[in-house]
């Protein structure tokens, strides 16, 4: 059976440069990054290319940029390491878990936290991020790219409003990095999250922004790493796989890659809402990152879409996976004001760079005969077309 | 060789599932793991008189666990699918209503027909599979006599599940399996073993999936005050057979119909909880003469082996998954409603149980006892 992913919201695959670069790392250069021999030097150099690349894709000092083990600690770092008891932090009630429950940590130990909501569409409004702001306010955390919906946020104007309160904003890009461009200046953040194997390196590997002058309480105790904001060894090839992924997602955007996938999952997309009815995008109308597409099928559970398309070697994803691998209902959608029923019903489609045109071919061919039978076993589609 | 099917297999992480699902991968079956996930043990866990932490039981992340790698382990696909919100509305929210009305219920029962052989099934079909197959100890045929299929008990009668499979229709019984039915519970294991299944010396679990510890009365307390509810007043009075009032008790749904112990009075001669009479909220107790009854009605009839009663039959009865059938006559009252006049008064015939009706191995069907 031919196997076609499309949940690289998920997870990505490691581009085949990007596992050439870190493959000596693993082997014959495993040194220390900061032991004073030469191979400490030589991973220590590595460490420090990847470091500019990454700064270049996020248009910051190389300085600015601590690495961590992924999107879930950077966000972490960012907001333990910033807020504490008696301070104020808004966030938005589409934010990653990573975010969400971090904040909500932090909630139980003393700060105060104000949930700002999305519109239909899935977007914060910045005025409501202005009025939520308190005299005690310390942090604004608003995500830049929705991972379910895809749906960017007006992270510039939060910057502005953030820059006139003089509070710290943290955004968390992780999916948004390596899909379009990122520039720290403009947004005017403080903090910013990105992961690894989000954008075609491997898992386990992160980065957070920090602005020069930012101070930030760590996370871990230990040795100096990281200029003290980071302890633990480097994970080398991991960051060298994390400075090279950002270099090809850099020469993507200027060979215009961005777009090419654009059209890719807007040829899927609106492939899919030709063939099936009572079906929509969410997020529709809303600016996205151009990898992503979560549609909404009547009459269906999710679930046992993502299950049928599986078997038949189509890799989607609907909601957020729990401990055991159960899917509950997704509090993106359901923050957009989405019934709960089209909540449990929405597929996210997401697009990454090994993806082809042959791959959007297949997955036309599969969802709309994977619907119907779906909705020809479903109780309530049957009741509807009994009514109707 | 029977030809390949595409069969999903309810896997729950037990040795009794993962055999099945060995089994009929080892026949050639094109076979799907599926687990439902209906209850969240972290749920309860830490509220009053709860278990801090809960592992090891049904639907609990070691049982998935477990599930999961039985399936990596013979090859097939596995998912878990969550049903944790029509579990709670058909099954967890009945269960404590029923208790609070001063009935004793049977959730698993309640599963098997809103959850395992309904909502699983919908999933099975949907993905492509015609029948689903568990690790119940029954079994199920076609008998073309009577152009029905017909639910059997098992051959290892210490295992026989069907009491809680009375409630399953023509349509769900055309698409299960029971491939454990004509196996003992050791040749099951003997199997596991030959399959290679790391956990087929792993022990059975007996109690209710849902209530940690078995104590369902902390379950109810614990359930009630995380939706923010009190626990309904049902405190009343202790009342003998004669009417003679004789004490407090603190609430009907800490009693069950036979129960001696627990009553908090003292008594020349034992006392047994007769009757709960939920409208005033009275336990009646007796001596365990007045324990015995010969008849019971029961609603909500489902019968297998036949499409109505239309007169009354020779069956044997049994009123709790630990009862030996007993022989009685069977005769249908009304609509949905069955009288059953036993040949020998029975003990502690309990509101709320099921009353199964079989002849020889064969279940003719089942009803609720009121």
């Amino acid at each position: 059976m031919r196997r076609i992913y499309l949940d690289n919201n998920a997870s990505t695959p490691v581009l085949p440069e990007v596992l050439d670069a870190m493959r000596p790392y693993f082997g014959e250069r495993f040194g220390n990054a900061s032991s004073i021999h030469h191979h400490g030097q030589e991973t220590r150099a590595a460490v420090e290319h990847a470091r500019d690349s990454v700064a270049a894709l996020l248009g910051c000092r190389a300085a600015e940029i601590v690495f961590t083990s992924g999107g879930t600690e950077s966000d972490n770092l960012a907001i333990a390491g910033l807020a504490g008891s008696g301070d104020h932090i808004i966030r938005s009630t589409i934010e990653h878990h990573a975010v969400l429950h971090a904040c909500k940590h932090l909630e139980e130990t003393g700060c105060d936290v104000t949930y700002v909501p999305v519109d239909a569409r899935g977007r914060v409004d910045p005025d409501d991020v202005r009025r939520a702001l308190r005299s005690n306010t310390r942090l604004i955390s608003i995500m830049m790219a929705n991972n379910e919906t895809g749906v960017l946020q007006p992270v510039q104007e939060i910057g502005k409003i953030a820059a006139e309160a003089e509070v710290y904003f943290h955004t968390d890009a992780v999916q948004a990095a390596g899909k379009v461009p990122i520039d720290v200046k403009q947004i005017g953040c403080h903090v910013l999250s990105i992961s690894g194997h989000k954008m075609h390196a491997p898992q386990g590997v992160g980065a957070l922004y920090v602005q020069k002058g930012t101070r930030l309480q760590p996370l871990f105790y230990g040795g100096r790493h990281e200029r003290s904001r980071r302890a633990g060894t480097e994970n080398v090839p991991g960051i060298v796989g994390l400075g090279k992924a950002a270099e090809l997602a850099m020469q993507g955007f200027t060979r215009g890659n961005d777009k090419k996938m654009c059209g890719l999952r807007d040829r899927l997309e609106r492939g899919i809402l030709a063939q099936v009815e009572d079906a929509a995008v969410n997020g529709d109308g809303a600016g996205r990152v151009p990898n992503t597409s979560n549609i909404y099928f009547d009459h269906l559970e999710g679930e046992s879409m993502v299950i049928a398309l599986d078997l038949k070697g189509l890799a989607v994803s609907t909601g957020a996976a729990c401990s055991s691998g159960a899917i509950e209902p997704s509090h993106v959608l359901t923050a957009m004001g989405l019934r709960m029923d089209r909540a449990r019903a929405s597929i996210r489609f997401s697009l990454g760079k090994q993806n082809t045109e042959e791959d959007v071919d297949l997955a036309l061919a599969l969802v709309p005969e994977t619907v119907a039978r779906l909705r020809e076993l479903s109780p309530t589609y049957q009741r509807q077309a009994v009514s109707s | 060789m029977p030809k390949p099917r595409t069969i999903a297999v309810a896997m729950s992480g037990g040795v009794d599932s993962s055999t099945v699902a060995a089994m009929l991968r080892a026949e050639g079956h094109n076979v799907i793991g599926l687990t439902m996930q209906l209850w969240d043990q972290r749920r309860m866990a830490g509220h009053e008189g709860m278990p801090e932490a809960v592992t090891g039981r049904c639907c609990s992340l070691d049982d998935v666990y477990d599930a999961r790698r039985v399936a990596e382990y013979i090859g097939i696909p596995y998912y878990v699918v969550n049903h944790e919100e029509r579990f709670e509305r058909d099954v967890v929210r009945p269960f404590v209503a029923e208790y609070l009305s001063g009935r004793t219920p049977i959730p698993c029962s309640l599963c098997n027909n809103h959850l395992k052989f309904d909502q699983l099934l919908v999933v099975a079909q949907q993905i492509g599979a015609d029948c689903v197959a568990t690790g119940h100890y029954a079994r199920v045929e076609f008998d073309d006599v009577r152009g029905r299929w017909l639910l059997k008990r098992p051959a290892d009668r210490s295992k026989d599940q069907t009491y809680f499979l009375f409630g399953l229709t023509q349509e769900q019984l055309s698409r299960t399996l029971f491939p454990l039915g004509g196996m003992t519970k050791p040749e099951v294991r003997e199997l596991a073993r030959k399959q290679g299944l790391a956990l087929a010396e792993k022990p059975d679990s007996q109690e209710i999936c849902f209530v940690p510890g078995g104590d369902y009365k902390r379950f109810i307390d614990a359930y009630l005050a995380e939706h923010g509810d009190a626990l309904p007043d049902t405190a009343g009075e202790l009342v003998t057979t004669d009417g003679e009032v004789i004490g407090e008790h603190s609430g009907i749904h800490n009693f069950t119909v036979g129960q001696r112990k627990g009553l908090g009075v003292a008594t020349g001669s034992p006392l047994y909880v007769i009757q709960i009479n939920g409208a005033d909220k009275q336990v009646i107790v007796g001596g365990d003469e007045h324990l015995h009854s010969r008849t019971l009605r029961a609603r909500r009839v489902n019968f297998i082996a036949l499409d109505d009663l239309r007169e009354p039959v020779r069956v044997s009865v049994k009123i709790r998954h630990r009862h030996e059938p007993a022989p009685a006559m069977l005769e249908k009252i009304s609509g949905d409603e069955v009288r059953v006049t036993f040949d020998q008064p029975q003990r502690a015939i309990t509101p709320g149980q099921a009353a199964v009706f079989y002849q020889e191995d064969i279940v003719v069907g089942g009803a609720w006892i009121v």
